[in-house]
């Protein structure tokens, strides 16, 4: 029996990955194709499944609904719709931000002295290795209408004798913008960094030596050169903040409702597994469509990974 | 020589960023101090030990003094308990997920199988979807299986089967696999089958080669797969916040609960006492390493 | 050891699957002995079989068809960790994570050797290689040249009957690659193990070897002594492999004993020589002389094998002078050793100038075109 295990090259491989399979059939090809089914069902009484075939969660995503004003038998409601765009265009904003304040920092670190890198480097984990809900209720107590922020701006107000408002931050779309950049950052900072710190110095000199300005050689050598690294950051910044529901709950409250938010709603309170479902998914391909034609131009990034 | 790297521009906005990085966690620590009960303003540090004593929403006396939070945090049941589960699921799903990653690490790397392609799209995918549709997922599939299960053996009151400690680790895993398999495969990339056929050579037969020379070659992307499963499982909440249940609390679930109803400073204190030990393990690692390189 | 031979290969063929999904045989029906206590050479350029053939020793591979057998037993799917022959990695292989001593005590580990009795004979083997004191070390503290006689020691210290050497010298320099070979040599002659060599090196395999096995394209084209290998080449490509040679294309046209003479249309002559290839009347033949073995005169100093040809180009190397020249439009190229040492480039033969070629027969060898 041993003898044709040891013969059999295939069989082995095939042993070693099996309990990870296994798992991973178990939780994650099974709920999906679950969801799948259930998105596909109707809500039941109690916010149980009623199994079924109809597209009706999905027509209502798209916002055909029948439940109109004027008597229509059938109309538009955006409101699935703009949620979905206010969640791709905060995703897309996030990681434009993110990447505009991580690069100088991940520049800053990748040219910094052998011996500081690290130090440098810790900084930036540091704040991420505290927990996620606790950063965003950081910021709950900066932006809040009696928080730090406003109390430092009237401090100053009264110091220079003007009048004051405090600035009705906390639950507004900028508070969640700020509130996910801050989340994500360090997700952008450590890939680029990586991605930059390969760059050999030769390479610098070289261009120096053919006749490159600081900003030509930034421009030709140093940017196309660290574009794993900003990809690779994107996808690890762009997906979370499509379906992340906490930074909108805390920081948005009821103003902000994102993607995420919906989706755990219609599980929770609103007892439609059914619809939550059907966003799930949809959310969920979407994620997949962006990062296919992201990486299809761009690449994909893994040695970045694998740092 | 680098001709950007003295450039003002990019040190200032470093500096910026790291401030910008920072200050939050500073104001987190600073209030974990505060006089007030409210918290919603800081009114200084708590000024005497001695007797509790309070005057409306402050609090001007404490046994602990100025650390007064923290040993209303150290009282505090539910935070031991949520404590602990982070812990205990974190270590188990650590355990589990880098052994059975490691082995399908492997298994990719080295073999070819007929469910190879596969294998290797079911670990990829956790990594490019958003967390919640898995979590929406585990949670149907339990909810629908254990309401199935609890129907067909009519099980009641404790018996029933329900969300938990264990769903929360057996998901923990899964969400931990993928990654670990990708660290660990990393390693093996770069690694020389001609060591393994020298122990071969020598008289060990696959069992010990393993043990004895690939395990150890491969140990430092292993342990690095250990460490970020350990890492994704503490600080998870998504995932755990569909798949748990009563008496399954983890922290950050427990923070986040805390955070919907009052706010006293003791989730400052909670998050103070977090932020200090990631920085004691962080130091711990940076000696260690120094040490290795020698 | 009571078998008749140390290893044997019996219509051996190993075939792999190429990326596009055809197969090819990196060892095509392949027969070889050799001999206990032999230093045995595979010799050949990358892609000839000669590492796959040796791995099929060792066990790191098994054979598509034919048999493989180590001291009179057929190996079949026996696994490496079975079978009593030892490699020496042409990366060495020494295991990083353990130092010297370790290494070379791994493999008697495995055979659950008491600890004294490892102490010993790593002190002994450390001694053959003259790294003694080097116990403590880890791998990545030896240089290249130390690196290497490790793996040797590691190798050696199992006392296997049959060590395999997969071009080991590879990654040394010049100087050193001819200091080890030396000692190679000795080592094996002084504990009387049989060595299979694998090589590219030619001068290497030459110099070491009690016997040659040339490859191409997974088939052996000859085995002989380093000597039968390089006088005696038995097809064009071996002649053409080994060192350098002249060919010439003809037919046979008489047989006598050893002797036969072939007719060479490119230079409308007769030529003779040493019929080795056994080739018949009205048969193709390849005439080959090496370059050593051509005397120029400048003139015609035997009635027959006597050609001559104009100087084309010369190379002076030192010790000799290549010498190229037309001969009726065939390219010939002739070593000769610089016997005088004249400071004036003329006297070393000169572009155009005319000279007779002097084939000797013992030195013309007939082989069959194939």
């Amino acid at each position: 029996m041993l003898k044709r295990l040891r013969e059999n090259k295939s069989l082995q491989g095939t042993l070693l990955v099996s309990p990870t399979l296994l798992w991973m059939i178990v939780l994650l090809i099974i709920p999906l194709l679950l969801t799948l089914v259930v998105s596909f069902g109707t809500r039941d009484a109690d916010g149980g499944v009623i199994y079924g075939f109809s597209f009706h969660n999905y027509v209502r995503l798209i916002g055909i609904s029948n439940d109109c004003p004027d008597g229509q038998a059938i109309c538009y409601n955006p409101l699935y719709a703009e949620i979905l765009w206010r969640s791709l265009s905060l995703a897309f904003n996030t990681t434009v931000l993110v990447i505009l304040l991580a690069y100088p920092l991940a520049y800053f670190i990748a040219r910094a002295h052998p011996k500081r890198r690290n130090t440098f480097l810790m900084l930036v984990l540091v704040p991420l290795w505290t927990n996620f809900v606790i950063r965003v209720y950081a910021w709950m107590m900066l932006l809040r209408e009696q928080g730090v922020i406003n109390g430092v701006l009237g401090w100053i107000a009264a110091r220079l004798g003007l009048p004051f408002e405090p600035l009705e931050m906390l639950y507004t779309p900028g508070a969640v913008l700020v509130g996910m950049v801050y989340e994500f950052l360090p997700f952008m900072i450590l890939p680029i960094f990586t991605s930059l710190e390969k760059i050999d110095n030769s390479l610098y000199e070289a261009a120096a030596d053919l006749g490159a300005n600081p900003i030509r050689t930034f421009q030709r050598v140093t940017l196309p050169l660290s574009m794993p690294g900003v990809v690779a950051g994107t996808i690890l910044v762009f997906i979370p903040v499509m379906g992340t529901f906490i930074v909108s709950d805390l920081l948005g409250g009821k103003q902000v409702i994102l993607v995420g938010n919906l989706i755990q709603n219609q599980f929770l309170s609103a007892r439609d597994p059914t619809f939550g479902s059907a966003a799930s998914l949809l959310l969920m391909i979407m994620t997949l469509i962006v990062t296919y034609f992201y990486t299809r131009k761009f690449g994909f990034g893994e040695e970045i990974v694998a740092a | 020589m680098n001709p950007h790297r003295r450039h003002p521009f990019i040190r200032i906005t470093a500096f910026l960023v790291y401030v910008f990085l920072y200050a939050p966690v500073f104001i987190l620590v600073l209030y974990a101090f505060n006089a007030s009960r409210i918290n919603i303003l800081f009114e200084g540090f708590i000024p005497s030990f001695g007797p509790l004593q309070t005057d409306g929403s402050l609090v001007t006396q404490s046994p602990c003094g100025p650390f007064h939070w923290f040993c209303e945090l150290s009282r505090n049941r539910e935070v031991g308990l949520a404590a602990r589960n982070t812990l205990t699921i974190a270590f188990i799903s650590t355990l589990v997920s880098t052994l059975i990653g490691t082995m399908a690490a492997i298994a990719i790397q080295r073999y070819n199988f007929r469910l190879k392609a596969f294998s290797q799209i079911s670990l990829y995918i956790p990594i490019v979807i958003p967390e919640i549709v898995m979590g929406i997922g585990i949670l149907i599939l339990f909810s629908q299986l254990f309401g199935l299960l609890n129907g067909a053996f009519g099980l009641e009151g404790d018996a029933r089967l329900s969300m938990g400690l264990g769903t929360v680790i057996v998901s923990h895993i899964a969400f931990s696999v993928p990654f670990v398999t990708l660290v660990v495969q990393a390693r093996l990339a770069g690694f020389d089958k001609s060591f393994e056929e020298a122990a071969m050579d020598l008289g060990a037969n696959e069992l010990v080669t393993f043990w004895r020379v690939t395990l150890p070659m491969i140990l430092p992307g292993v342990l690095s797969g250990a460490l970020l499963a350990f890492t994704l499982s503490l600080d998870d909440f998504v995932i755990t916040f569909f798949t748990t249940g009563p008496g399954a609390t983890t922290l950050p679930i427990y923070v986040y609960g805390l955070l919907r109803r009052i706010i006293t400073p003791q989730v400052n204190a909670l998050s103070t006492v977090w932020i200090a030990i990631v920085l004691a393990a962080v130091l711990l690692l940076q000696r260690l390493q120094a040490r290795e390189a020698k | 050891m009571n078998a008749e031979y140390a290893v044997e290969f019996r219509d051996v063929v190993k075939s792999f699957r190429t990326p596009e999904g055809t197969h090819i045989n990196a060892v095509d029906n392949v027969s070889l002995h050799i001999r206990n206590g032999e230093f045995f050479s595979l010799l050949g350029s990358s892609g000839c079989g000669k590492t796959t053939s040796l791995r099929m020793i060792a066990g790191f591979e098994w054979p598509t068809s034919g048999e493989v057998y180590v001291e009179g037993k057929a190996m079949g799917h026996t696994p490496p960790f079975q079978r009593p022959v030892n490699t020496v990695f042409q990366n060495y292989a020494l295991f990083q994570h353990m130092n010297v001593f370790s290494n070379l005590a791994f493999g008697l580990e495995m055979e659950k050797a008491p600890r004294a009795e490892i102490e010993k004979r790593v002190q002994h083997v450390l001694e053959m290689v003259k790294l003694t004191g080097m116990e403590r070390r880890l791998p990545r503290q030896l240089s290249g040249g130390q690196q290497q006689r490790i793996a040797l020691a590691r190798a050696l210290i199992k006392l296997p009957n049959v060590l395999l050497l997969d071009e080991p010298l590879g990654a040394l320099d010049l100087k050193l690659r001819k200091e080890m070979q030396v000692e190679l040599k000795a080592i094996q002659q002084k504990v009387g193990i049989t060595f299979v060599y694998v090589t590219h090196d030619q001068e290497e395999a030459l110099s070491m070897s009690d016997r040659i096995a040339v490859m191409s394209q997974g088939v052996v084209k000859q085995i002989g002594t380093p000597i039968e290998i390089y006088e005696r080449p038995s097809n064009r490509f071996v002649a053409d492999f080994i060192g350098e040679s002249n060919f010439l294309e003809g037919t046979v046209k008489s047989n006598e004993g050893e002797r036969a003479s072939v007719f060479v249309p490119s230079l409308n002559a007769e030529l003779i020589g040493l019929n080795t290839g056994n080739v018949s009347v009205g048969e193709k033949a390849i005439l080959s002389i090496r370059p050593e073995k051509i005397r120029l005169a400048d003139k015609k100093v035997m009635n027959t094998n006597c050609i001559e040809g104009t100087v084309t180009n010369t190379t002076y190397i030192g010790s000799d002078t290549h010498v190229y020249l037309d001969v009726n439009g065939m390219q010939f190229k002739v070593f000769e050793q610089n016997k005088i040492s004249s400071l004036d480039p003329q006297a070393y033969y000169t572009r155009g100038q005319k000279v007779w070629l002097s084939l000797f027969p013992e030195n013309t060898l007939v082989l069959a075109e194939k």
